[in-house]
């Protein structure tokens, strides 16, 4: 009797609840594909040649990546700059985390000092690098200013000394990122159990140990947001650099993103097949983390149900 | 932006609609699309001018000019030459023609330098040519320096160098007075360029600078090391300010106008600027860069800007017509002129503008520019050497003494480059 009924019904009509999703998703898909999947297998495509993007494409097989992988010392130094950039990146966490604890009371006027505190996050990345710029000028510049007060001379300024010039670019994302946390970390504290903290505190815990065991297991889901846009931030360090020192002196601050912009795209640039190799090794140390975090996203979600 | 200036309402910008120059010339009809790169105020106001009057002469013409950053154009070019090309663009000379060049995406035009209007231009014809055709038409160019504070000099007792001598014995006096001999702001690179096609014309000649140009010489040659030991003369003197890999060429004019520095090597686009910055004709003053070794003719930087056709042009004909009357003795006075680009005309007729910077240049590049004209690092290098190489020479201008391993790299990508 069922069986007869449902012949009669259209396809779709018998498969709606398993069809319908994909009709929903159809659109998605179809620009992801287009604009995200299909360009990404175009670069690898393209990291085989040799190619100036105007004339033919000159088949090379692995050549741009023996010479990549191979000892390119721009390559080695955007590399190290990078994990550099992770590493230092990741103490915006702790420092949003301890801003929004200092924030997290009511006082009088306490939404103006929190959006003072949200403000370098609001404004553009290339205006916070120009300032920064400014900020770290040789001789005229209120850092050296201040670091020559305490007779401490960085010769060439910050960000003329290849010593110093990737960390002064680096405190100078963490600004705007510090205060990307904090917010994170705000909104988390707001879902805070009062009854869990007045229980910790009749049962004596305070300070550190209330802190430690009490309010940041509550807080993981904030920390585990902060973490994703931090080191995905910190990969994709490439408009502090552009800014502040355009790479230099002599390619002491490159990053992977900026070395692949700077072989592909730029003034000197138009070696696609080499920019397209530096961009498929970026590809895999970016997909090495966020096949992380999407496989631990995965298991919270399994645990949730 | 877009302009489309009907012939008919064109106002008469620069005056110097020629009808001597285009007595012959019959009417022409259509269309011509121009994308040009002079978007600083003062170029902009020559291209808008030449466009409007070239209209005049063709009221039949549809004109219509397109004006785009210039940096932005140095990208943009690639995507307006391949997709729905303009019937003129512009663009710069000598190697820095090679990708369209070889892509064929610029138009030969060697029939066109075959007109006899275009013999007042043969000077300039060398940096047009490559694989023995013309590619392009020039339609300005200005020579680079040393533009220095002539009231320091005096104050001093000091006379324009013209050895190697007298150079370091010029700069010891000033460094001796409390400030500096150069400024210079290396933070974009291209600066250090030129004080490097400077020392090494000088040490090696025009012939050697060009060899290496073109890949033909190894970096580790002796007689490059030659060329970086002058060099080096002066960095160990203290002679160039300090922390100028973090300055833009603009940050650091400050030095020279406040009379911290006493010199600057530079092209002559920097006058303005230094006019600016409140520096009067009685402080300011030119001289050649001097002599290092005395059996070698000088030769001297002056980049060339130019005009050239795609090969997807749709309007040829109203194109070389365009660049005719562009060339002519009289739109090139009045374009060059002072109160224009303030450049040097290319065309041996036309008229040199009274500044007496212009005039000191165009003195300089025809009688005593005997070596040759180098177009400048950047333009004469392939792209890829160019980046690499004015990344290592400012390297060496902060830390003189990775020379070799400097030295080490850029042969290394000579070797691959060139191959």
């Amino acid at each position: 009797m069922a069986t007869a009924t449902a012949g009669n019904r259209s396809w779709y009509k018998r498969n709606e609840i398993a069809a319908t999703p994909w009709v929903f998703l159809i659109p998605g898909i179809f620009m992801f594909s287009l604009y995200v999947i299909y360009p990404i297998f175009q670069s690898f495509w393209i990291s085989f040649h040799e190619w100036d993007g105007l004339g033919e494409k000159t088949w090379v097989g692995l050549a741009n990546y023996e010479r990549l992988l191979g000892g390119d010392r721009k390559f080695e130094t955007s590399f190290w700059n990078n994990i550099r950039w992770l590493v230092l990146y990741l103490l915006a966490i702790p420092m949003g985390l301890f801003i929004s604890l200092f924030l997290n009371q009511k006082v009088f006027g306490i939404r103006l000092y929190k959006s003072m505190f949200f403000f370098p996050f609001v404004i553009s990345q290339v205006v916070v690098g120009l300032v920064f710029s400014w900020f770290y000028l040789p001789n005229d510049g209120l850092f050296d200013v201040l670091v020559g007060k305490i007779g401490i001379d960085i010769s060439g300024g910050i960000l003329g000394n290849p010593n110093t010039a990737t960390y002064g670019i680096i405190a100078a994302g963490l600004w705007p990122q510090t205060a990307y946390c904090m917010i994170l970390y705000l909104t988390g504290l707001n879902a805070v159990d009062p009854e869990q903290v007045e229980a910790a505190r009749l049962d004596g815990a305070k300070g550190a140990r209330m802190l430690w065991y009490i309010i940041l297991p509550q807080l993981k889901p904030a920390t585990f947001i902060a973490f994703v846009v931090t080191i995905i931030g910190a990969l994709r360090s490439f408009d502090f650099i552009a800014v502040m020192t355009n790479g230099g002196p002599f390619g002491s601050t490159r990053v992977l993103s900026f070395y692949m912009f700077e072989e592909s795209l730029s003034e000197f640039g138009f070696r696609m097949g080499y920019g397209a190799a530096i961009a498929v090794v970026l590809f895999f140390i970016m997909l090495g983390f966020i096949g992380y975090f999407l496989k631990s996203m995965y298991q919270d979600e399994k645990g949730a149900y | 932006m877009n302009f489309i200036l009907k012939a008919s309402a064109a106002a008469l910008a620069l005056g110097v609609v020629s009808t001597s120059a285009f007595a012959d010339a019959h009417s022409l009809s259509g269309e011509l699309r121009i994308v040009s790169d002079m978007s600083n105020p003062a170029p902009r106001a020559v291209m808008e001018g030449l466009a409007t009057d070239f209209g005049a002469l063709h009221p039949e013409l549809n004109i219509e000019l397109e004006i785009v950053d210039r940096e932005a154009w140095k990208t943009q070019i690639r995507n307006s030459l391949t997709a729905n090309a303009p019937d003129v663009v512009n663009w710069y000379a000598a190697t820095r023609m090679t990708p369209f060049v070889d892509a064929g995406l610029f138009m030969d035009l060697s029939d066109l330098w075959e007109n006899p209007a275009m013999a007042a231009l043969e000077s300039t014809k060398g940096a047009m040519t490559l694989d023995g055709a013309q590619w392009g038409v020039p339609y300005t160019y200005y020579q680079w320096g040393v533009y220095y504070r002539k009231d320091i000099f005096e104050e001093l007792g000091l006379e324009e160098p013209a050895t190697w001598e007298q150079e370091l014995a010029n700069c010891q006096d000033i460094l001796d007075s409390g400030r500096k001999c150069y400024t210079i702001g290396s933070k974009f690179l291209w600066t250090a360029g030129g004080w490097f096609d400077y020392m090494n014309s000088r040490t090696n000649g025009y012939e050697f600078h060009i060899e290496l140009a073109n890949g033909e010489v190894e970096w580790t040659d002796e007689r490059v090391r030659a060329t970086f030991a002058n060099w080096r003369q002066l960095i160990d003197m203290g002679a160039f300010v300090d922390d100028h890999q973090a300055y833009s060429w603009q940050e650091a004019l400050p030095f020279m106008i406040d009379g911290e520095a006493a010199a600057y090597l530079m092209g002559n686009f920097a006058v303005a600027a230094m006019r600016d910055g409140g520096l009067t004709n009685d402080q300011l003053d030119f001289y050649q860069f001097p002599q290092i070794n005395p059996d070698i003719a000088p030769a001297e930087d002056a980049p060339t800007d130019t005009f050239h056709i795609p090969s997807a042009a749709q309007n040829v004909d109203n194109a070389k017509a365009f660049l005719l009357f562009v060339t002519s003795p009289d739109v090139q006075s009045a374009i060059n002129g002072g109160n224009a680009l303030g450049q040097l005309p290319v065309n041996a007729n036309a008229s040199v503008s009274d500044d007496k910077f212009i005039q000191e240049g165009f003195e300089m590049l025809s009688n005593n520019a005997s070596g040759g004209i180098m177009q400048f690092f950047d333009r004469d290098f392939p792209a890829e050497m160019a980046s690499v190489g004015m990344e290592g020479l400012q390297e060496f201008m902060v830390f003189p003494d990775n020379l070799d391993d400097i030295l080490e790299r850029l042969e290394e990508a000579r070797v691959r480059i060139y191959q």
